[in-house]
């Protein structure tokens, strides 16, 4: 797993990734047949784990393919030996991990305060969830005393204005992550309404590349901050109310500062695989005469997926990192101010909850970069090149 | 009016030359090339690799611009590509996210437009049946191996009925066992068709085996055609009866002879 994350680094950084040709490079070998007319044998019959193994496979959850064969007792020895490798080896890295943690925390001081240990941070999301817990049933306590309120009222006077007033309660640290994650899907969809379009056309058309290919260039580096303030001028000019189509302005201000942020990889990465799909299909569909939308719907639309969604695969991990940035710095609701608002906290709590909200963030990038593999194994023909 | 000599020629190549312009000047690959096929005719083209024949079979299909000169099928000139020529290519170019029938019906498409769904399908059933592909209709290109997915090509470009069959290569990538096998199920289908095919190889037994014909092309650059030999063997021909015929051994040394001087 350990790799994917690595490959997810050189991705970011390389931008386009060479995805190996759409055809197989399988050894051709057929059985030897003397005539045409011959059926080519078909495979024998998998058993039941086999396609259970297959479907965790495609959902992301291939290591337990070894816990699978054992169970089945498919040569247990190997088995063994893989499980060790695939779940015991990364369980040795992360207690190593904890411990050097736990004894960094115990020698390291600062007038920032002490870096927490392990156990402080299991307390502190534990005692985040508790907070959401009783936050819950706050919430719920003050909406049944204002429907009795009411309901009172009522009885008194039936022509009596009665009004349930907004509960208005911090939010908690899990409203916060439910925040950034619509802001976050906000973000990528907008992303991928306005760079999967402009890609194909740009892949289509040489001159549209070389038109729009400098721009580009020059907004892909611009840094989140710069977008973010961009967008806080624009909409606050463009919007006036504090609520837009249902949506809180600042929410808007987020989603579209990330969509800015994070569309490059998907409009560089459509492009490219839109313009560079192989030759020979092309020339399939000039043989044919495939007239222009049957072309790009049929031939090169579906060539150039896997390359569609590994730009999709990088734009979403760079939404989710820009946007807590963004929500730090602009205030915006999410994980990004929940961090922030401890940080100015500075109580003896903060540090361990700071470190909670970190491997909360990484848990959800890491997440979502799989939901993104297992789509895109469902819908490109390579399935067994993408890691 | 019978002063035109009766021609049964269907393929007409007249001082055909390509030109590619590179930084250091023009690069000739071929130049005054001139061959006619008849109707029915197997011809294969032999030769080096690098002389040219696989720009001579791409600029047929029309796929590659011709420099001077003309092409023309039936008297008329080719200008772009299209189903009247089906082309095998030399990887097999299956678009792997269809299936084996998807691959075929999208070319029995758009040749049938006006055909009902059930006799296109029945048209794309048949040639994959024909190619030993009756039970993998459904399957996926991408998970048929490199012999069966070239299987699908043929499959693909028998089903378009073109008037013309161009084979670039089509067993170059293959091991041998694979190739005898496709050359010999590519041979029974041609044998019901009797489609005009024009095969590019640098195979002596491949092309000895297939064809009426033998075109052999003199290496590039200026490739030209140096020299043709006629194979009068019986058909339907057998791999291993070919092999045994007294004349094969007469046939395949001409052949070499050319190849290696």
């Amino acid at each position: 797993m350990n790799s994917n994350l690595n490959k997810i680094e050189e991705e970011t950084t390389t931008e386009v990734i060479s995805v190996s040709e759409p055809t197989p490079s399988k050894t051709a070998k057929s059985p030897v047949k003397q005539s045409a007319q011959n059926h080519v044998p078909q495979a024998p019959k998998k058993p039941t784990y086999e396609r259970v193994i297959k479907l965790l496979k495609m959902v992301g959850l291939g290591f337990l393919e070894s816990l699978i064969r054992l169970i089945v007792g498919d040569d247990p020895k190997r088995q063994l030996k893989r499980i060790w490798l695939g779940v015991g080896v990364p369980l040795i890295a992360f207690i190593v991990f904890v411990v050097a943690w736990q004894i960094t925390a115990s020698t390291l001081k600062s007038d920032l305060g002490k870096i927490p240990s392990p156990s402080e941070v299991w307390g502190q999301s534990e005692v985040l969830w508790k907070d959401h817990v009783n936050e819950r049933k706050k919430e719920k306590a003050f909406f049944e005393r204002v429907e009795k309120r009411n309901a009172k009222l009522l009885a008194r006077n039936p022509q009596a204005k009665v009004r349930t007033p907004a509960y208005t309660g911090k939010p908690t640290f899990i409203d916060q992550i439910i925040t950034s994650l619509k802001t976050v899907f906000a973000g990528f969809l907008l992303a991928s309404f306005i760079a999967l379009p402009i890609g194909i056309f740009m892949g289509l058309s040489k001159t549209l590349r070389i038109a729009i290919n400098p721009l580009v260039q020059i907004f892909k580096p611009v840094s989140p901050v710069v977008w973010l303030l961009l967008v806080t001028m624009f909409v606050s000019a463009l919007i006036s109310q504090n609520i837009f189509l249902g949506m809180p302005k600042a929410f808007i201000i987020s989603f579209i500062s990330v969509a800015l942020c994070s569309m490059w990889p998907t409009l560089v990465n459509t492009s490219v695989g839109v313009s560079s799909v192989d030759k020979d299909f092309i020339n399939v569909a000039r043989v044919l005469r495939l007239n222009t939308w049957n072309k790009i719907v049929k031939v090169v639309l579906p060539a150039s997926l896997p390359l569609v969604f590994t730009g999709l695969r990088i734009s979403l991990s760079i939404a989710w990192m820009v946007l807590i940035a963004i929500e730090l710095l602009a205030q915006n609701p999410g994980l990004g101010k929940f961090v922030w608002d401890e940080f100015q906290n500075g109580s003896t709590d903060s540090n361990a909850k700071i470190i909670v909200a970190l491997f909360v963030i990484g848990s959800i990038g890491f997440a979502l970069d799989r939901i993104m593999v297992v789509i895109q194994k469902m819908v490109t023909f390579n399935k067994n090149d993408i890691a | 009016m019978n002063l035109a000599p009766p021609h049964t020629s269907m393929l007409e190549m007249h001082e055909l030359s390509k030109v590619y312009p590179t930084p250091k000047g023009p690069y000739v690959v071929l130049e005054g090339l001139n061959l006619s096929i008849q109707e029915g005719e197997f011809i294969s083209i032999i030769g080096h690799s690098g002389c040219g024949k696989s720009t001579l079979l791409s600029m047929v299909a029309g796929l590659n611009p011709i420099t001077k000169g003309t092409i023309a099928l039936h008297g008329k000139k080719i200008k772009r590509p299209g189903p009247d020529r089906g082309v095998v290519f030399q990887s097999p170019s299956l678009f792997p996210w269809m299936t084996a029938l998807e691959n075929v019906m999208l070319g029995v498409k758009q040749v049938f437009p006006h055909g009902s769904k059930k006799e296109k399908t029945d048209i794309a059933k048949y040639y994959l049946a024909r190619v030993g592909l009756g039970d993998a209709f459904h399957k996926k290109a991408a998970d048929l191996s490199q012999g069966m997915q070239q299987r699908v090509g043929i499959a693909r470009a028998f089903a378009l009925k073109p008037k013309i069959l161009l084979l670039d290569e089509p067993f170059g990538m293959l091991d041998s066992l694979t190739r005898n096998e496709l050359q010999q199920v590519l041979l029974e289908v041609w044998n019901n068709e009797r489609i005009t095919a024009i095969m590019v190889t640098h195979d002596v037994d491949e092309a000895i085996f297939l064809s009426d014909r033998v075109i052999m092309m003199t290496s590039g650059p200026y490739a030209k055609i140096g020299d043709e030999l006629n194979i009068h063997l019986d058909r339907p021909r057998q791999k291993l009866a070919v092999m045994d015929h007294p004349d094969y051994y007469t046939l395949r040394a001409h052949l070499i002879n050319f190849l290696e001087h």
